[in-house]
């Protein structure tokens, strides 16, 4: 971690009709930590993610990802972010190296860079035997450890994870884990969420948000003692639990 | 105890992935019994062989006392199924789900509503908002009302909390806790290793082979080594350095702490010295509970340190 901002948010508002998704968010995310954004279904995760990483304007608020303004310069933001979520990440009817031009193409990287990336890529996963396989025929925690290689192919600043480790078995979200190091090592910025509270231990900081705002923010350590609580599943349940009467929120 | 499935030698092909290779279990009446096993380990497939919606190509399987081939009839008036991804019409109401569910076992949500009672009562304050545009956790409470509607004697959970956040998890589990007063049976597989042990029973899945059934406190007794909890505040480097120690057998990050296990009954001696001479200065060291997943990942036998 450098102490350099990658990610400042300023009373980020977001109203969908009179709904108010995101509600006077306000946080710094740091060069090269695990930023973990956990919080409840229906809390407002995802419109800030979307938010972030372009896809979606605030209603009001100032939000810089990367050095670009989320109101004026998404395209720019898009091109110096990487995203993966749990679904749809990969082409299914596409081999693992077709997927891997897709996106080295997308991200409008060098044909020589993309084939060199290529190489190197399937040798660190051990992917040779399957550099010809459909997505489709892939294992589930094999595809997402390609999904994540792929959302960082492009050396972006910033890499949002959303649910990556969802359903997969107990070794490979370890070994996800360890390639999410391996990044940050690099000096990736990782902002991710989670509903493994275990995962969110790993995290450098966690940020817990309920009803569309951000009620705790801090290293799990501090967490565990300003709530008085053995681990973050007990943090989370302790600030998630009153916040039941919104049910209804939106996803 | 009455059995309430017994299956024998069960398999499925599909093509040339063998799902199920020859699975035999037995469930009792009233239990909870848990599928525990990561995605592709042959859950799903199992659940459509139960709820008659697939036919195995080997062993054989009986349902509330009916073949699960030949009774497919019967059964599935007595089956109440959440499947994992599809079971709500995201255009229809919450209260149009849970009607056209009732109707089409051909009975009513008025005559059946003691028992989704305490489920329903979450959600029907929102009764007229259309199930697509609800949280994943109400989605959820909706989809086992419509399963409980007709009033089955077996309910089968098809990993109904993957996706679901830990509080909403938590209230889910305590609901499939009550059903019990009404002496309904259920199955449920889930990829959380910690909710295996709100289970009576739990059946490890991998790879489509069963690999133990235990209740889930002589599943944790059942790990085989002493286990240690270790500590620093460089987790990385932590857990790197002690896959490099000689006496490591196993070495996984669990939360704030490693997990590890040595080929050494007392390591403690060398441990301490080795960490010291690389450079880790602030670790702490404790002899440690094993839980559900710690059996799991020794039962998968991945005990290989580098399991790169």
């Amino acid at each position: 971690m450098t102490g350099n901002t990658v990610i400042s948010v300023r009373n980020l508002v977001k109203k969908f009709g009179n709904f108010v998704a995101n509600d006077n968010l306000n946080f710094n995310v740091f060069e090269g930590e695990i930023f973990g954004f956990l919080g409840a279904n229906g809390a407002g995760k995802t419109t800030t993610i979307r938010i972030l990483s372009g896809l979606s304007k605030p209603t009001s608020g100032t939000v810089m990802v990367a050095g670009f303004d989320a109101k004026k310069q998404a395209e720019e933001i898009k091109k110096n972010i990487g995203y993966m979520c749990q679904r749809f990440s990969l082409y299914d009817d596409l081999t693992v190296k077709e997927n891997i031009m897709l996106y080295g193409g997308i991200y409008g990287m060098k044909k020589k860079t993309i084939q060199d990336r290529t190489t190197a890529l399937l040798e660190q996963l051990n992917f040779g035997q399957y550099s010809d396989s459909m997505i489709s025929s892939l294992p589930l925690g094999l595809k997402q450890k390609l999904a994540f290689s792929v959302a960082i192919l492009h050396e972006p600043r910033i890499v949002f994870l959303d649910e990556p480790t969802g359903g997969v078995d107990p070794v490979t979200r370890r070994q996800f884990w360890e390639m999410i190091y391996e990044a940050t090592a690099r000096g990736i910025t990782v902002f991710v969420t989670t509903h493994y509270m275990d995962e969110a231990e790993y995290c450098d900081r966690v940020s817990i948000m309920s009803e569309g705002r951000i009620v705790a923010l801090d290293t799990p350590e501090e967490l565990r003692k300003q709530y008085n609580a053995g681990s973050i599943e007990e943090v989370f349940i302790k600030i998630a639990r009153p916040s039941r009467n919104v049910e209804g929120g939106l996803e | 105890m009455q059995k309430v499935i017994e299956a024998s030698g069960i398999a499925k092909n599909f093509g040339n992935t063998q799902a199920l290779r020859g699975i035999s279990f037995d469930v009792n009446e009233g239990e909870i019994f848990g599928f525990i096993g990561p995605d592709g380990a042959g859950k799903t497939t199992l659940f459509r062989i139960i709820t008659t919606l697939y036919l195995p190509d080997e062993g054989s399987m009986t349902v509330l006392g009916v073949d699960c081939v030949k009774g497919y009839r019967k059964l599935r008036e007595n089956i109440g199924y959440m499947p994992g991804r599809f079971s709500l019409y995201m255009d229809l109401s919450v209260e149009e789900n849970l009607r056209f569910y009732a109707s089409v076992f051909g009975t009513t949500i008025e005559e059946n509503y003691e028992l989704i009672k305490d489920i329903y009562s979450h959600i029907e304050p929102f009764k007229t908002r259309l199930a697509g545009q609800l949280s994943g956790g109400m989605k959820q409470k909706l989809a086992l009302s419509c399963a409980l509607i007709h009033k089955p004697r077996l309910l089968v959970l098809d990993e109904p909390t993957t996706g679901v956040d830990a509080v909403s998890r938590t209230e889910f589990w305590e609901m499939l806790g009550k059903l019990k007063a009404h002496n309904i049976t259920v199955v449920v597989s889930t990829p959380y290793m910690d909710e295996a042990t709100k289970c009576d029973r739990v059946a490890l899945i991998q790879e489509g082979q069963i690999l133990s059934v235990n209740p889930p406190e002589v599943l944790k007794d059942s790990f085989t080594r002493k286990l240690f909890y270790v500590k620093a505040s460089d987790k990385y480097n932590l857990l790197k350095i002690l896959r490099s120690f000689p006496l490591t057998i196993s070495a996984y990050p669990f939360g704030d702490s490693i997990h590890t296990t040595f080929s050494k009954d007392n390591p403690l001696g060398d441990l301490n010295e080795y960490l010291l001479s690389k450079g880790i200065n602030d670790f702490s060291i404790s002899e440690g509970r094993a839980g559900i997943e710690d059996r799991f990942l020794e039962l998968m036998g991945t005990e290989s340190i580098h399991y790169q």
